[in-house]
């Protein structure tokens, strides 16, 4: 039965029976286990901790979740006066009236479409300038200054001038958005594709990629990251030209709605406006988180986190 | 296979002449080099001595200050990484440029390195042999009269590197394409080469043809000889002789 005493070797008679770590120093101490005189112990983790899975949601909406229940129980006991902030209650008064007039309905529709034109004509043309001057030292050259310029100069302090061109009705809303839309999506896809490996860059070049190709078969997928968080800013942006536009010279749409509800003191319809906005970023964010998924399933081996 | 590679092909790289400058720092001066199709040509030398750039030159990354270099038209290059794009599966890194009718070639340059189980794996999940068998199928698929080879190993494990070193050989032996490689490893030029270089101070210390039969023993006498010689050319003091 050699198998047996193999994997059950008779325990050393003398050794004292501890269970610390075994080191080299075995009977060179005393009784206090071998290790300890000698100032050994078990290394310090530094790793980072493995998390149950449902603890990150959780915390995530804890924060939220408490906000809201403040804003309730404020509301609710008479602390917060509906003068300062709506309850919860007349918020979603304000919303069951505009839901059951179609107007929110419809106003949701007037500013995705105006926010669609313009993020559509601002980033578009934001990704193939960034991209063009992110390939060539020419490009750079000739587009990089005017956007630096353009950057510096807020977009809001444009209003003026584009109403004294286009007037206020749609075009001007449009191009409002995508001159909002056009300077975040120039300025992260131009760094997104400066950030592509050269190196890479350099043995395509030698298989004999050149201009459009190399820019669609290996810049463009590179540097899709970047873009898609160009993509993100730039449609946060846009709201912000979205509010401005739709505060001038507008009938319908999100902004409009703040210029009533301040018009007519409704802080109801003010909170709910907030809400819509909120509502939307979060929208854009999961939107786009979806695209990341699909557009970039190798991300999924490489992320570091 | 014998080692009498250079018989018979026709010239693949032809230089003469060819002078290039840093600033101040000449790192090639005056290098004359003739390789035919099919002859496995190993250029070594210490750091910074050039033979990187004199492979650049031929790859059209450099221009070369003064001198000639002709080669033929079909060159590819493997690096010491596999510049990989990440973001496109193994196959279409493989195909990188070419027509869409060129996978089925793909495929088959991917199954010539094995791995033809990887062609629609992210290049991330790949380990550093396999991406660099995927950056040898996409020199392969493009069928090159010269393959030029940049310290392809130095970036592997002491294991894959040998693997690596042999699949090299055999694929060269069969396509015969002119091949450059450039090394500071004496052995993996030894082990592969039919001609070997040393590059120092702008030209070549020594230009020999490896006169030894296939495949090579790492232990012969004959080698331990070219080993020495090299090493000294490389200003490395020979090792004591066994």
């Amino acid at each position: 039965m050699t198998l047996e005493r193999a994997t059950a070797p008779p325990a050393p008679a003398d050794g004292p029976a501890t269970d610390g770590p075994a080191t080299g120093a075995t009977g060179a101490t005393g009784a206090d286990g071998p290790g300890a005189d000698a100032g050994l112990r078990p290394p310090a983790r530094l790793g980072s901790r493995p998390r149950r899975p449902a603890v990150s949601p959780a915390v995530r909406a804890a924060v939220p979740a408490l906000l809201v229940a403040a804003w309730w129980y404020g509301s609710g006991s008479g602390r917060l006066p509906p003068d300062v902030l709506a309850g919860p209650g007349a918020v979603f008064g304000a919303l069951r009236e505009l839901v059951s007039t179609g107007q929110l309905g419809d106003y949701l529709l007037a500013s995705a479409r105006r926010t669609a034109l313009g993020v559509l004509a601002g980033a578009g043309l934001g990704l193939a300038l960034g991209i063009a001057a992110g390939l060539s030292a020419l490009g750079e050259e000739l587009i990089d200054p005017v956007l630096q310029m353009k950057r510096a100069v807020p977009f809001l302090a444009l209003v003026p001038l584009l109403i004294s061109w286009f007037g206020v009705g749609e075009t001007f809303k449009v191009v409002l958005i995508a001159v909002a839309a056009l300077a975040p999506m120039y300025a992260y896809t131009y760094l997104g594709v400066r950030s592509v490996d050269r190196k890479v860059v350099e043995a395509a070049r030698g298989f004999g990629l050149r201009g459009p190709r190399l820019a669609l078969a290996v810049i463009v997928p590179s540097a899709l990251p970047s873009i898609l968080m160009a993509l993100r800013i730039s449609l946060s942006v846009s709201l912000t030209g979205l509010i401005a536009a739709e505060q001038i010279g507008a009938t319908e749409g999100i902004g409009y709605l703040v210029t009533l509800a301040q018009q007519y003191y409704r802080n109801d319809y003010m909170v709910l406006c907030i809400l819509i906005y909120a509502l939307l970023g979060l929208v854009i964010d999961l939107v786009i988180r979806g695209v990341e998924r699909l557009a970039m399933p190798w991300r999924g081996q490489v992320s570091a986190r | 296979m014998s080692g009498t590679g250079a018989a018979g092909g026709e010239v693949a790289v032809q230089i003469t002449g060819l002078r290039k400058a840093f600033g101040p720092k000449t790192v090639l001066d005056g290098v004359d080099l003739e390789i035919r199709r099919g002859e496995f040509f190993a250029l070594l030398g210490p750091s910074g001595t050039g033979k990187t750039t004199l492979l650049r030159i031929l790859a059209g990354l450099e221009r070369p200050d003064a001198g000639t270099v002709l080669a033929a038209r079909r060159r590819t290059t493997v690096y010491q990484e596999p510049r990989l794009v990440q973001a496109r599966r193994v196959l279409a890194n493989v195909t990188l440029g070419l027509p869409r009718s060129s996978r089925g070639a793909g495929r088959r340059a991917l199954a010539e390195v094995g791995l033809e189980r990887h062609e629609r794996a992210w290049p991330a999940t790949l380990s550093g042999g396999e991406a660099q068998r995927a950056a040898l199928a996409r020199a392969l698929v493009r069928d090159p009269q010269v393959l030029l080879l940049d310290e392809p190993f130095a970036a592997l494990d002491a294991l894959t590197r040998l693997q690596m070193q042999d699949l090299v050989g055999e694929l060269c032996a069969r396509h015969r394409p002119a091949v450059v490689l450039v090394t500071h490893d004496v052995d993996e030029a030894l082990r592969l080469a039919d001609r070997v270089a040393v590059l120092r101070d702008g030209v070549f210390a020594a230009d020999r043809v490896i006169d030894l039969p296939r495949p090579r023993d790492r232990d012969d006498p004959a080698t331990a000889r070219y080993r020495r010689s090299f090493l000294s050319h490389l200003g490395v003091a020979a090792a004591a002789p066994h």
